[in-house]
């Protein structure tokens, strides 16, 4: 079982299927909060819903409506399990500290960089604990999406 | 966590809980902010321009409720950028529904937290704002340009919650364009292949905002030479189109904005890391990016992104007084109410209504119902709105000066100043 160590953006326990993303996302105008759905026409995972994913992903697009965006998917439940991000990001970090203070709902941020964030790219499923280690598993337990 | 940043008694205070929850939280923000950011200290801030008042869900409201109810008001002068809505007008947004009424709420609750409710991207229009070498905490990314480079006061582009966090506490993470090091140019760009006779032209700073959006991405580009009377409509153009085209926070302007009077200060000492040199076909090629639309008819004419400052009013008044803007289009001008005041008492707001032109206050062209309706081709002098239109709007955009808008708004269709475009086609 592989074991990687993260620095943790904003702590939580979380476990599901990786959803990866071959490049940085716009969580304002790129993605839908209402559906989980990225929206982005030019992103090549157009389409891809992040309810109950682990996201990984290189890094956000900068728009300082991140926060936002993350914060009101994580209340309507579309929000990924955890986030994952090659480069530490503190508004992704913001949106999920807004949203535990407000609906008492934990999203974990985690920076990753380097060959840990790649080796991630052929996972299956991951869990990651508050202290920012990351398993990688053969298969997501209660996983819905499979 | 907090084990390499350093903290005085006042941030202590406010981590602890002793200064009520509310200044918990957004202390925790600002510190938690800090670390991600690689920051060691905070840094005393002494204004903020809000954009967390700009409604996109209910968190927002939440947000801004939980601090209110919590007893939290902004320790600095906080101004508020544009809303959703226009307080002034509702009927400029369907007011039934779920966001604009969210909206209008949100807006309320940043008026009861103590901002000055001035509701512009263009508050560097407004007196008695942040002066050189202030530290600001700001979001719209225009603002950040324009603060950073026209200003020289010093501020990061902050993200929606941590502007107020920063706000209410009156503390920043001290990184980034916030010290010395990060703000000096990186990349000098070279416009001596450019006539003087285009450089006096409003169009210019437009597409070399553009082109060193293009050219910098987020690095801190110089131009190495703007003339020192021009004046803040120029400034504001190269801002908000080097931050809508490349991320551009912070710029300089040498012989023109206060922390470039030559190179050697604006490199702080050191050689560019890179010069990128800009010549007609780059400023052609910039032209093109901002124009989707071959020319023809015209459904509408926005102006005023960011807000119409008064001296664009001043410039406007002649070219459209007496006349009528064309059946077939419509004329929209986004601007703050200060603006609107003053341009009022000058009696050019009759004017411009006389002549079928409407004036937006409050808000954005670009969040009107009749903007969010149309589908056909729209005309801006604004390199910013005409960047971002076609993607998030479904509308054809064709770029032009401040004169060919109002020469094409009272036309009906596209019309062309053929003197100004001979050299970029």
């Amino acid at each position: 079982m592989t074991q990687l160590q993260a620095r943790v953006l904003y702590p939580g326990t979380a476990e599901g299927p990786v959803l990866w993303l071959d490049e940085p996302l716009s969580f304002w105008g790129g993605f839908d909060p209402a559906t989980g759905i990225i929206v982005d026409n030019n992103h090549p995972q157009n389409g891809k819903c992040l309810k109950d994913t682990m996201l990984v992903l290189p890094a956000t697009r900068g728009s300082g409506g991140t926060p936002g965006g993350v914060a009101e998917a994580i209340r309507l439940g579309t929000a990924p399990r955890a986030i994952i991000m090659a480069t530490a990001d503190a508004n992704v970090m913001i949106g999920a500290a807004v949203a535990d203070r407000l609906y008492g709902l934990v999203c974990p941020v985690l920076e990753l960089p380097g060959k840990g964030f790649m080796s991630l790219r052929q996972a299956v499923a991951v869990s990651a604990s508050t202290s920012g280690q990351i398993l990688l598993l053969a298969r997501a337990s209660g996983d819905k999406h499979r | 966590m907090n084990v390499d940043l350093n903290l005085n008694d006042d941030c202590r205070a406010m981590l602890s809980g002793d200064c009520g929850p509310a200044l918990q939280f957004a202390m925790q923000l600002v510190e938690r902010a800090a670390v991600v950011m690689g920051a060691t200290d905070l840094v005393p801030v002494t204004f903020a321009h809000i954009d967390a008042c700009f409604y996109a869900g209910r968190a927002h409201v939440d947000f801004a409720r939980f601090m209110l109810d919590s007893g939290a008001k902004f320790k600095i002068p906080a101004w508020t950028n544009n809303g959703l809505v226009s307080l002034a007008d509702e009927n400029i947004r369907d007011p039934a529904t779920e966001t604009a009424r969210g909206a209008r709420e949100l807006m309320q609750l940043y008026a009861d937290l103590g901002c000055r409710t001035v509701w512009t991207c263009a508050p560097y229009q407004l007196p008695d704002g942040p002066r050189l070498a202030d530290h600001i905490v700001v979001g719209e990314s225009n603002a950040v340009s324009f603060y950073n480079a026209a200003v020289g006061a010093r501020t990061n582009k902050y993200g929606d919650y941590l502007d107020v966090a920063c706000g209410l506490t009156g503390y920043a993470p001290m990184c980034g364009l916030h010290t010395d090091e990060g703000r000096r140019a990186r990349l000098l760009i070279d416009t001596t292949a450019i006539p003087d006779s285009l450089k006096q032209q409003d169009i210019y700073y437009h597409l070399v905002g553009t082109a060193i959006g293009l050219a910098a991405g987020k690095q801190i580009p110089a131009i190495d030479a703007v003339d020192p009377a021009v004046g803040e409509d120029a400034l504001k153009a190269v801002s908000a189109a080097a931050a809508a085209s490349g991320g551009v926070e912070h710029w300089h302007g040498i012989g023109r904005t206060p922390e470039a009077p030559d190179q050697q200060t604006a490199f702080a000492g050191h050689q560019p890391a890179q010069t990128v040199k800009v010549t007609l076909d780059t400023l052609a090629a910039a032209r093109r990016s901002l124009t989707s639309a071959s020319d023809g008819p015209v459904e509408m004419v926005a102006l005023g992104t960011p807000h119409f400052s008064f001296t664009e009013f001043a410039s406007l008044i002649p070219m459209l007084k007496g006349r009528k803007v064309h059946a077939g289009a419509r004329l929209y001008i986004s601007t703050s109410r200060h603006v609107r005041d003053l341009a009022a008492q000058k009696g050019w707001i009759e004017i411009l209504e006389s002549a079928g032109a409407q004036i937006i206050v409050d808000t954005c062209t670009y969040f009107s119902p009749a903007v969010r309706g149309c589908r056909g081709r729209v005309m801006t002098n604004a390199a910013k709105w005409a960047w971002y239109a076609p993607g998030m709007l479904d509308v054809e955009v064709c770029f032009g000066s401040l004169k060919e808008c109002a020469e094409t708004a009272v036309k009906g269709e596209v019309w062309r100043d053929e003197s100004l475009w001979r050299e970029l086609s």
